[in-house]
């Protein structure tokens, strides 16, 4: 399945360097293309199917494959076929094929399937406002599917990370042998802004391990290394327990133990390696805005406008939602008095970070389908700092 | 008092239904009674268990902690189980199928003795009648009357006998 | 449901004294509630609800269709709830990982169903024959968007009976999906049980609207958060859809007020009744310094654990949450001032342990003691974790 890499370095070459205006949804196309991403299967879902259009046009280009499926039951599983077979795989979708995915979502954890899934959010439950933007689906990115499991999950705010997120997703799925979810929403899916692309060997992209004899491809280190269909060895891969061989072994506690537990740690123990936020005026802070995603624009405005009073308030952007970045947000917890988080949601994030802090968590939810503005999350602080 | 029971084979010898027909009976002898069962996806050959308590309380925790009998069908089951009875429990083995070496066991060859009666998957039932014959655990009468209502219809005969065959080995045996 | 119905299910089962699996009595419940249509697709260790169902329901006028997957399943009973039969379905984890999309819709049609999920150890196939308490944080997040859920955990076979009842009770009178979190070891293991006599539970109804025909508003509640159902087909106008609505059930998905509106009443209709919807058993808690807070089969355990240690004069209490969601946070958070310690055995890698940590408090310690891979809590286990 693996697509022609010098086609694809041909092709990809004449964007470098150059500047777009493009929306979020092309931006993790593109990016997706520039981590190697050479298989995609989708079903159309308002606001993902851009990520889907571009990627049906690029692909053939770079001797990649598309393929509109069914159905997203099927689309996942199409995309851990083909990564079985060789490919860099991804699909995209918004909350009511998330919801169908998630089945699929477990096997490719269990089967340590690396695979990109992008997620641009839309007001829930159900149907819901099918063109408006929301991050109602960041608990669900954790705990949607049945089981133990752990997960990655990134959220871009703006077209520029967009692009570099996709890449950062590839290279956490190849890494860690997992499914890694962008957690994008319909706000940044559909935004347009200017994005620079930058050229193909300036791009740091990760490959996977690959068994150079006969490895065990379950088991033996936290992250074993993977092997393709049809290269001639035997590979027998479940979304049952099974030993390190791959073998199911359905009644074994001890290999459904080590199974799961590796598949937990080798998440859980990297979280360093893996969490990224950015910090902005948290030196001196007494208060501090924590947010993700298209929230995290009108929030920094609120924090820049406080501060511009004299408050001491600064501001965290979680890039990384899951793992939770749970001994910063702790830290921070610490030695601030206030906690505020603005989400496109009921209260999710917040209550996760309630968790790790002593100090008041303050939530100032919104659902509906429209942003916060800059003056809404401006006058819940300023009652309160 | 709560009695703790263990029946333990593979796949195909009746371990489960053994332990619902112990169960019902001891519900009909008027006592508490929890049945549990372990098995695997393959419906014969894996190995298969079936866990009964037995007591005139309400039963809490509805496993087996130390079996007061355990039913040994297997060698692997035996092997595995044999350590989690409890001091001066009782241990009942088809002697054909499993070699308990030196170990103070109840013996009996369940499984060819159903074979004689022409029907190998009655063993279970000829185990049954061995069982309550040995231990006492529920009355002979109860077991029987459950054994005639669950079994499929046109087996309750043979089943019945193969149930007074473990018995009368039992006695002729002590 | 009148006494003649009653009696047909009682005589349908054939004993009201039996020994019986859980599986059998969430379909022994369900029959009993009044359950007339059931929709599912076989899955190891729920598929015995299913074979009783079959059997059953046609013998007291009731529906019974083997779908061709979860997805299809979930759909039908959102169906023929609608048009007026209290409908479940039974699955376990895969199954209910692929009921997600519909159980969100269910959530926003306000469709009264019960879902049991007769756990079993995850993720993806995993070990089918095995327990597990795997999906207790799917349960309340596994589809998308912002919702409420309600969902109870029987530890007995006699309980499974009851709570089953009381789902599809509290299914009508919230307008809502209900789950009955059960596992494979409660759904597989028998225990001698009492069918209920007739009136000895409470049984509701769903309640038909007042307004006639003409002035009837599909979601506009006549009384608190919750509209009344016109059932379809009894000559009232009606509009469903997962789409957001406007009161009278046309969609109208430009405007953030009326989603606003919507999804906090749905929320609401739920988490402000938390205190109401909040079943537990607590015993030995009065004088209590260490507790052990669980659900389910894992209880079993702790019950038994607790009585020996009281035995030998340790102040350790027992909380057993009946209902998981909506989480009983004030519960939690009096125990908490209460208590110094508390452990939190389940039968997965520490999920309600989360709930439980947030809702005590800082100042109170909390522990998991988690097993996977099939294998329950002996008593021993939770005497040894709370020694430490």
């Amino acid at each position: 399945m693996k697509g022609n890499d010098k086609i694809r370095r041909e092709y990809l070459s004449r964007f470098a360097n150059r500047s777009y205006f493009m929306q979020g949804d092309e931006s993790v196309a593109y990016g997706s293309l520039y981590a190697g991403c050479d298989f995609f299967a989708g079903y159309p879902i308002t606001p993902a199917s851009e990520v889907a259009e571009v990627m049906s046009a690029e692909l053939p280009r770079v001797d990649g494959y598309y393929i509109q499926m069914e159905d997203e039951l099927a689309s996942l599983s199409a995309v851990i076929g083909a990564v079985w077979a060789g490919a860099k795989g991804m699909t995209a979708t918004s909350g009511p094929g998330f919801s169908l995915m998630q089945e699929n979502i477990g096997y490719a954890v269990m089967t340590e399937t690396p695979c990109v899934i992008v997620n641009v959010q839309r007001s829930g439950p159900s149907t819901g406002q099918a063109t408006k933007p929301a991050q109602g689906d960041i608990m669900q990115a954790r705990w949607g599917t049945h089981g133990d499991h752990e997960i990655i999950a990134l959220a871009p705010n703006s077209v520029q990370e967009c692009f570099e997120l996709a890449i950062e997703a590839f290279n956490l799925s190849e890494e860690y042998r997992t499914p890694v979810i962008i957690l994008m929403d319909g706000e940044v899916g559909h935004m347009r802004e200017k994005i620079i692309m930058p050229p193909l060997d300036k791009v740091k992209i990760r490959e996977r391990k690959l068994a150079t004899g006969d490895e065990l491809l379950f088991g033996g280190e936290l992250i074993p290394p993977m092997a393709e269909f049809g290269v001639g060895r035997f590979i027998h891969v479940t979304g049952s327990t099974h030993k390190e061989s791959g073998i199911r072994d359905v009644e074994s506690q001890q290999a459904h133990h080590t199974l799961v537990t590796r598949l937990c740690k080798k998440i859980a123990d990297n979280r360093d390696r893996i969490i990224r936020f950015e910090e902005n005026h948290l030196e001196d802070a007494d208060f501090v805005v924590i947010s993700y995603g298209a929230t995290a624009r009108p929030a920094a405005g609120a924090v820049l406008r406080a501060r511009g009073e004299g408050k001491k308030i600064g501001m965290l952007r979680l890039i990384t939602i899951w793992p939770f970045p749970e001994s910063k947000v702790r830290e921070l917890g610490a030695r601030v008095k206030k906690i505020f988080v603005p989400e496109m949601n009921l209260g999710q994030l917040s209550r996760e970070i309630e968790r790790f802090v002593k100090c008041e968590v303050i939530p100032i939810p919104k659902i509906g389908g429209i942003a916060h503005t800059i003056d809404e999350i401006y006058s819940a602080l300023k009652g309160e700092v | 008092m709560r009695t703790e029971i263990r029946i333990a084979g593979f796949g195909g010898q009746g371990v489960v239904l053994a332990g619902l027909l112990l169960g019902e009976a001891a519900i009909r002898d008027g006592k508490q009674a929890v049945q549990t069962q372990s098995y695997g996806p393959e419906s014969r050959g894996g190995a298969a268990r079936s866990e009964i308590l037995i007591s005139d309380e309400k039963i809490d925790y509805p496993k087996v902690i130390e079996a007061d009998i355990l039913v040994a069908l297997s060698q692997e089951a035996f092997d595995k189980f044999r350590p989690a009875v409890r001091k001066g429990g009782t241990i009942i083995i088809d002697r054909d199928l499993v070699n308990a070496e030196a170990d103070k066991v109840h013996s009996a060859p369940f499984t060819k003795m159903a074979d004689n009666l022409g029907k190998k998957v009655v063993a279970n039932s000829v185990m049954l009648g061995y069982l309550v014959a040995s231990t006492e655990v529920i009355s002979a009468e109860s077991m029987q009357a459950v054994i005639r209502e669950k079994v499929p219809k046109h087996t309750i005969d043979i089943n019945l006998q193969a149930y007074d065959e473990g018995i009368e080995f039992w006695r002729q045996e002590k | 449901m009148d006494p003649d119905q009653y009696n047909r299910v009682v005589k349908a089962i054939g004993k009201r004294e039996l020994f019986a699996q859980g599986d059998e009595a969430y379909a022994y419940g369900a029959l009993l509630a009044g359950c007339r249509f059931f929709a599912g697709y076989p899955i190891t260790p729920a598929t015995e609800t299913a074979e009783v169902m079959s059997e059953l329901l046609p013998r007291v006028g009731g529906t019974h269709i083997q779908m061709e997957d979860e997805i299809a399943s979930m759909g039908a009973i959102i169906g023929a709830s609608l048009a007026g039969v209290k409908s479940m379905t039974v699955t376990s984890g895969p199954g209910f990982s692929l009921m997600q999309e519909n159980i969100g819709y269910a959530c926003m049609v306000e469709a009264p169903c019960v879902v049991v999920d007769v756990q079993r150890s995850g993720p993806s196939t995993g070990q089918p024959t095995e327990p597990s308490q795997g999906d207790i944080m799917q349960a309340r997040w596994g589809s998308h968007g912002d919702y409420e859920i309600i969902a109870l955990a029987p530890n007995s076979v006699q309980e499974s009976l009851e709570l089953t009842i009381e789902c599809f009770n509290l299914s009508e009178k919230y307008r809502n999906p209900v789950f009955l979190m059960t596992d494979g070891e409660v759904g597989h293991m028998r225990e001698g049980i009492i069918l209920p006599d007739y009136g000895e539970y409470e049984i509701n109804e769903r309640e038909k609207p007042q307004r006639r025909p003409q002035e009837y508003v599909p979601f506009l509640p006549e009384e608190g958060k919750v509209p009344r159902i016109a059932n379809f087909g009894c000559g009232y106008h009606t509009y469903l859809t997962g789409l957001t609505h406007k009161p009278d059930g046309l969609p109208a998905t430009d405007d953030a007020g009326i989603h606003t509106q919507l999804v906090t009443r749905l929320c609401e209709k739920i988490s402000e009744d938390t205190d109401k919807l909040t079943k537990v058993e607590e015993l030995y808690l009065d004088d209590a310094e260490a507790a052990v807070v669980c659900y389910g089969i894992t209880s079993r355990a702790a019950l038994y654990a607790v009585k020996i240690l009281r035995s030998r004069g340790k102040k350790v209490g027992y909380l057993r949450l009946i209902t998981i969601w909506p989480f009983p946070e004030m519960v939690l958070r009096s125990l908490g001032a209460q208590v110094k310690r508390i452990l939190v055995p389940e039968m997965n890698l520490g999920q309600l342990f989360h709930k439980v940590k947030e809702a005590v408090g800082h100042d109170t310690e909390v522990n998991k003691l988690s097993r996977i891979g099939g294998v329950m809590h002996s008593p021993q286990d939770i005497i040894e974790a709370l020694k430490n």
